[in-house]
């Protein structure tokens, strides 16, 4: 029987997450307690030799984000910004609504290490405004981690200093992209930024800034507990650790579950998720999201690691696992995922805003005539590769994903 | 409470705009942001009407048309739509009267679309003002406005 691995959801349901004086009973905040004897370069380098990667989509290694910031140098630099993208938007991803409704002090915990590490003093998490039972227990557990003294000043005794804010999205997909999050927390309008300069150089208010995922920064507490090296000892060489994966969709037991990386689609779906309703044969898993791919049986044994899905023409993405039984039609989601990215489209560049709509009326035109479906999806895929190679931001870069591997798996049945 | 009163809770810094505006919306048992709102926003944080209009227009939850006192969001998002939002949609036509974009005659709803709400697992879903409601059917409809309309006669 296979069992979970938990690492961020640890204490997820262990506590009642609304009284901080339980999670300290558990343990909680032992490993700030840890991480501020220890000498903020030290952590960096535990953070690098642990090889954690971002887990809110990108995998980019969360050590080297930590390092740039750290070492990022300008003149009018008054102080650095850590930043929690908790703006999960993501069709499909429910991971960090999880932390954040069940053991919300974890995410702080992480965070408080970070901060140290780079020498932030002032931090932000960026929510969207939907997820109202995540802003509540957000909010009392930044309001008690401060009375504690977990945040404030001189935390710990040891002359470290950091304060969390707490900022509401409004309904924009595109704000959990790290810097249109950015002009977002700053009172406009969210519209993404030129890259470079990355936010490790000039991001919040122009200062050097660390933005993560939830689930990245609820890894921290862990890493410092136990070691670079157990961390690493599980999962896969390239992607050490653990991932909550989201399943959905057409499975018997919908829902979250994190385990060590490496683990095959087929055990995600048949073990966790119980197998396809009604006995029925899989047709396509959406892997990863809108932004995400399409994949057929030929993948399910394949372990979930960023590179393996990688070589498959596949994407881990944020750990969504949308499942489509026989029964579905694969043209259909894909319509939905390309009206999807019509509607987010923020309209600042030329190519995604008429790209998105392009691409929508020829899903109509295919829809009006069948006949001509595989000619139809040479051209979306002409369009939306256009598009990734000319857009400002990973919305307009995305579409591409989907549609191609829909050309790779699903061509005959377009 | 007054929009000023509102103002006052928050420091005058624009990292506080979003924030603001949510709580001015949520003030008003309309569940939108008047001409006046805007401009005293704006005058608090010391920029242009022009500007805070921008933001308030570009994020989908804010909105500068009076709406229903239960702010309705189905998710559409690709899982929801593939367990059948669409019907769900029609459903909710059926027990209030008004599909996506509208508002109640009596000011009790208004009806939006919303992508993903992060809650797949339980798919289809929604959303009436802070609350989420999970792996809708039609009878679980029904009976969801059934009981808030009983309780909006019996105040």
């Amino acid at each position: 029987m296979i069992t979970e691995k938990r690492i961020a959801l640890k204490n997820a349901g262990k506590y009642n997450a609304s009284d901080i004086n339980e999670y300290i009973k558990i343990g909680g905040y032992k490993n700030v307690e840890k991480a501020l004897q220890i000498n903020p370069g030290e952590i960096i380098d535990l953070v690098i030799d642990a090889k954690l990667r971002g887990r809110g989509g990108a995998g980019f290694p969360t050590g080297l984000k930590n390092k740039f910031t750290n070492e990022a140098v300008c003149e009018r630099c008054v102080q650095k910004y850590l930043v929690c993208n908790a703006d999960e938007g993501e069709p499909g991803t429910f991971k960090d609504r999880i932390i954040m409704e069940q053991d919300p002090h974890v995410l702080l915990e992480g965070m408080i290490i970070a901060a140290y590490a780079i020498g932030a003093t002032k931090g932000y998490i960026y929510i969207r405004g939907e997820y109202t039972e995540s802003i509540k227990m957000l909010r009392i557990a930044v309001q008690q981690a401060s009375e504690k003294g977990f945040l404030g000043k001189n935390i710990f005794n040891s002359g470290f200093n950091f304060g969390i804010e707490i900022k509401l999205g409004a309904g924009s997909y595109l704000c959990g992209e790290e810097l249109t999050l950015l002009e977002s927390i700053e009172g406009k309008r969210g519209y993404p930024r030129i890259k470079p300069p990355f936010p490790a150089e000039k991001g919040l208010f122009g200062m050097p800034t660390l933005i993560n995922n939830v689930e990245t920064f609820s890894h921290l507490p862990y890493i410092i507990e136990y070691g670079a090296e157990h961390y690493r000892a599980m999962g896969t060489p390239n992607s050490p650790g653990t991932k909550i994966f989201t399943i959905s969709g057409d499975v018997n037991k919908p829902g979250y579950y994190e385990t060590t990386l490496g683990i095959t689609l087929r055990q995600l779906i048949y073990d966790f998720g119980g197998g396809i309703k009604n006995n029925k044969n899989i047709k396509a898993v959406l892997l990863g999201g809108a932004a995400g791919t399409f994949v057929d049986e030929s993948v399910l044994d394949t372990p979930m690691g960023y590179d393996t899905l990688k070589e498959k023409g596949a994407v881990l993405g944020s750990g969504a696992i949308m499942v489509l039984s026989e029964e579905r039609s694969v043209f259909d989601m894909t319509y939905s995922v390309l009206e999807f990215f019509k509607h987010e489209s923020c309209g600042k560049c030329v190519p995604c805003r008429i790209g998105t709509t392009q691409l929508v009326r020829l899903m109509n035109e295919a829809k009006n005539n069948s006949g001509n479906r595989k000619e139809i999806l040479n051209q979306l895929i002409y369009e939306a590769d256009y598009m990734a190679k000319n857009s400002l931001c990973p919305l307009g870069q995305s579409p591409i994903m989907p549609l191609r591997s829909i050309k790779q798996f699903f061509e005959n049945q377009f | 409470m007054d929009t000023m009163a509102i103002l006052k809770k928050f420091t005058p810094e624009k990292d506080n705009m979003l924030n603001i505006l949510h709580a001015v919306q949520d003030n008003n048992p309309q569940n939108y942001l008047t001409t006046e709102d805007i401009k005293l926003v704006a005058s608090y944080l010391n920029t242009t009407y022009s500007a805070v209009y921008g933001v308030v227009k570009y994020y989908s939850m804010f909105s500068v048309k009076p709406r229903g006192k239960y702010v309705i969001r189905v998710c559409k998002s690709p899982v929801c739509h593939m367990m059948s939002t669409k019907t769900i949609i029609d459903e909710i036509k059926n027990n209030i009267g008004i599909g996506i974009g509208e508002t109640s005659a009596d000011l009790l709803f208004t009806l939006e679309s919303s992508e993903c709400l992060g809650h797949c697992a339980k798919a289809p879903v929604m959303m009436i003002n802070d609350k989420v409601f999970k792996e809708l059917d039609s009878v679980k409809i029904k009976n969801i406005f059934q009981s808030i309309k009983m309780n909006e006669q019996n105040k």
